[in-house]
């Protein structure tokens, strides 16, 4: 006798289940053709290091004010209290300064990490927080190739910090505070399409100023947050070493095997133990 | 002896189960075993630390960064834990699909200790939980995270000790003297076991895969695509050792427990995991080898990071091979026990490479874990082998499961 009726209503059940579950475990690709993400387009040649942006950032996220002296050598860096901050490096065209926050990427693996879809990239770009799904495992800080999410280690109520685009004011047709109130015009803000093209047109009409790369363009799989500099990217402290393809990619192999998996493995499983057991009965009928 | 009485208990019907479970509940033996002087004090400052962890929160007893976010509490309890949990589903799958019914003796005390490994290890998650209220975001409501390796390993863990719970239930029947229950739930097995080991198939990687993303993060030599394969293939000598380790230990503290038909073939037993061990090993040592190779790595072995990582593979991959198809060739129990040993080693250095000591290898401050996340890991560990013990003493899991069972066969 084959299988019989109700190992294959158990085989038959667990295949459905998974079937269904196929659609689910997909991982959401967005369609950069037609979707216009909203982003920031930083110039490290026009940046006067005010701290005009770190101070109202953190007035208006009521974070404490910015600390620590911006000169070279003196590396600052983002934390639970800061979400952005900016620092200054001796280069080879002379000290220049440089701004660190979220970069918003197009394939955020914060949000790819996240289990309760806390971390999420919102259809007009910016990267957000939802503190009623989050439950603090801190994997999006694991993920994330830039570090970007803070963790308040020492609250009972700890929160993530990150810099959001000021997401509130853009829905309501608002821009950034930092890219509103920048004296020099170093921060600009726009969708990611408009903002390369600008990018584009100031390395070509300033040959002799900018190198001819764009930060984010394609690191990471794009981001939102851009860079313009006069020297090579890793002079001012960024990651150069990044990949360009996104990094939810890494894992997805991973993810697309599951299902599989699901399907493949328990027929074996019971075709196996089906076998060995009539093993069992021949040795059992032998013996009597 | 203990058979007796439990089966009198359950023969004496004017006793309701409910006083049957209220006077199983207190202790039994002697209490001031070394076990108990040493792990209850470090129970009570543990408690005293977790206590303090949730109102000042993590920081105020952890030394995590925000570079370093995850430390020993999810890389040795989590993520080592659940390698060393690995051999109930290895031993289910040798017993009940294969049908090796030479190891069926041990199957309960293996599944046993790996649901409790799974209850305390993926418990401990909690602690280190920044918002553990939301714990159940995932599991119900609306917030799916399906494209989040976590959310897989989350619901993976959740189902796996439901099927581990089946699995073991026949013996918590048998306790309670519930003959029927007993019936459905042995009946339930088969689907439970199947359903297990794909789950762990895919949990055991999930956890190497967590960390696909962290690409940047960890040092090279620990970090590959092959990160989800080589974590699957070795909790399966991972859980073999631990298989043995603890087996060792049970015949010696439940010595009078266990039936003299199976004091003999606890030999036969460790001889034989030892051959499935080496098997393991030698297809893990030869993967890390490709994986080594297809790197090409070869610059890195001459740096710190290098010589690190030849101990790992050299002294605590390899040389555990060859001890035990050695032991296994000699008949040496003995040198078995020590490759158990050396090869749990070498699982915990493993997975810390991985999640702890090769995590941000290159970061100007680096991680080193508290003394108090040292604490609270062994109140976990002690906690569990307190249940454990509890467990042995009460169910029929190392002994003989009453007569009445073999009567209805």
């Amino acid at each position: 006798m084959g299988i019989n009726r109700r190992d294959f209503l158990k085989t038959a059940g667990v295949a459905g289940i998974t079937l269904l579950a196929l659609d689910s475990f997909g991982i959401e690709k967005s369609k950069n053709s037609d979707v216009e993400f909203y982003g920031i387009l930083y110039d490290s040649t026009r940046c006067a290091g005010c701290q005009t942006c770190e101070t109202l950032c953190a007035e208006k996220n009521g974070l404490p004010a910015p600390v620590g002296e911006l000169k070279a050598g003196n590396i600052r860096k983002t934390d639970e209290n800061h979400r952005t901050v900016l620092n200054c490096y001796k280069t080879s065209k002379g000290e220049l300064f440089i701004k660190t926050q979220c970069m918003h990427c197009n394939e955020p693996a914060c949000a790819a990490a996240c289990l309760t879809q806390a971390m999420c990239k919102t259809k007009e770009g910016p990267v957000t927080w939802n503190g009623d799904k989050c439950m603090g495992c801190r994997y999006c800080m694991v993920s994330c190739p830039f570090d970007v999410p803070k963790f308040e280690y020492h609250s009972a109520n700890p929160k993530i910090q990150k810099c959001t685009m000021c997401y509130e004011k853009i829905i309501k047709g608002g821009i950034p505070v930092c890219a509103e109130n920048c004296p020099a015009e170093a921060i600009k803000f726009g969708t990611r399409r408009e903002l390369i093209a600008e990018a584009r047109k100031r390395i070509a009409e300033g040959k002799d100023t900018y190198i001819d790369e764009i930060y984010g363009e394609h690191t990471a799989g794009g981001t939102g947050f851009m860079y313009l500099s006069s020297v090579p990217f890793n002079e001012l402290g960024l990651n150069t070493k990044l990949q360009n393809e996104s990094y939810p990619e890494l894992s997805k192999g991973f993810l697309f095997s599951v299902p599989s998996v699901f399907v493949l493995l328990p027929p074996l499983l019971l075709g196996i133990y089906e076998a060995t057991k009539k093993n069992k009965n021949i040795k059992n009928e032998e013996n009597e | 002896m203990n058979n007796s009485d439990i089966s009198l208990s359950n023969e004496n019907k004017s006793k309701s189960t409910f006083k049957f479970i209220l006077s199983e509940l207190k202790p039994k033996g002697k209490f001031f075993t070394t076990f108990n002087i040493i792990s209850i004090p470090v129970i009570l400052l543990g408690i005293v630390l977790i206590v303090i962890r949730f109102i000042n929160g993590i920081g105020a007893v952890t030394n995590l960064t925000q570079e370093v976010p995850w430390g020993l509490w999810i890389g040795f309890d989590v993520v080592t834990g659940v390698a060393f949990a690995g051999g109930a589903y290895v031993l289910t799958f040798m017993v009940y699909i294969l049908n090796m019914q030479k190891y069926h003796s041990i199957v309960r005390v293996t599944v046993l200790n790996g649901f409790l490994a799974y209850v305390f290890y993926a418990g401990a998650l909690l602690l280190d939980l920044g918002r553990p209220w939301n714990v159940v975001n995932p599991i119900i409501g609306n917030s799916f995270g399906t494209s989040s390796v976590l959310f897989l390993v989350a619901w993976h863990f959740l189902l796996y000790m439901i099927a581990q719970l089946i699995e073991f239930s026949p013996a918590i029947a048998e306790w309670l003297g519930a003959k029927r229950a007993r019936k459905i739930l042995s009946g339930m097995t088969i689907a439970a076991v199947i359903f297990g080991i794909t789950l762990s198939t895919l949990h055991q990687s999930g956890l190497g895969a967590l960390y696909l993303m962290a690409k940047d993060k960890i040092h090279p030599l620990w970090y590959s695509e092959f990160i989800p394969i080589l974590f699957f293939v070795s909790s399966i000598f991972a859980g073999l050792s631990m298989v043995i380790f603890e087996g060792s230990i049970s015949h010696k503290v439940f010595f009078k427990q266990i039936s003299e038909k199976n004091h003999w073939a606890q030999k036969g037993i460790i001889l034989g995991l030892a051959k499935i061990c080496a098997g393991a090993m030698f297809a893990y040592f030869f993967l890390q080898l490709l994986v080594f190779i297809h790197g090409k790595r070869w610059d890195l072995l001459d740096t710190p990071m290098g010589y690190w990582f030849l101990m790992e593979m050299l002294g605590f991959v390899l040389l555990p091979m060859l001890l035990f198809v050695f032991g296994y060739k000699k008949n040496s129990i003995f040198t078995v026990k020590f490759a158990a040993i050396l090869t749990m080693l070498g699982i915990i250095l493993n997975r810390l490479n991985v999640t702890v000591i090769g995590f941000r290898w290159d970061a100007a401050v680096s991680y080193v874990p508290s003394w108090m996340e040292i604490v609270v890991t062994f109140t976990v560990i002690f906690t569990e082998i307190w249940i454990f013990r509890w467990v042995i003493n009460r169910m029929p899991v190392l002994k003989d499961s009453p007569e009445w069972v073999k009567e209805e066969k």
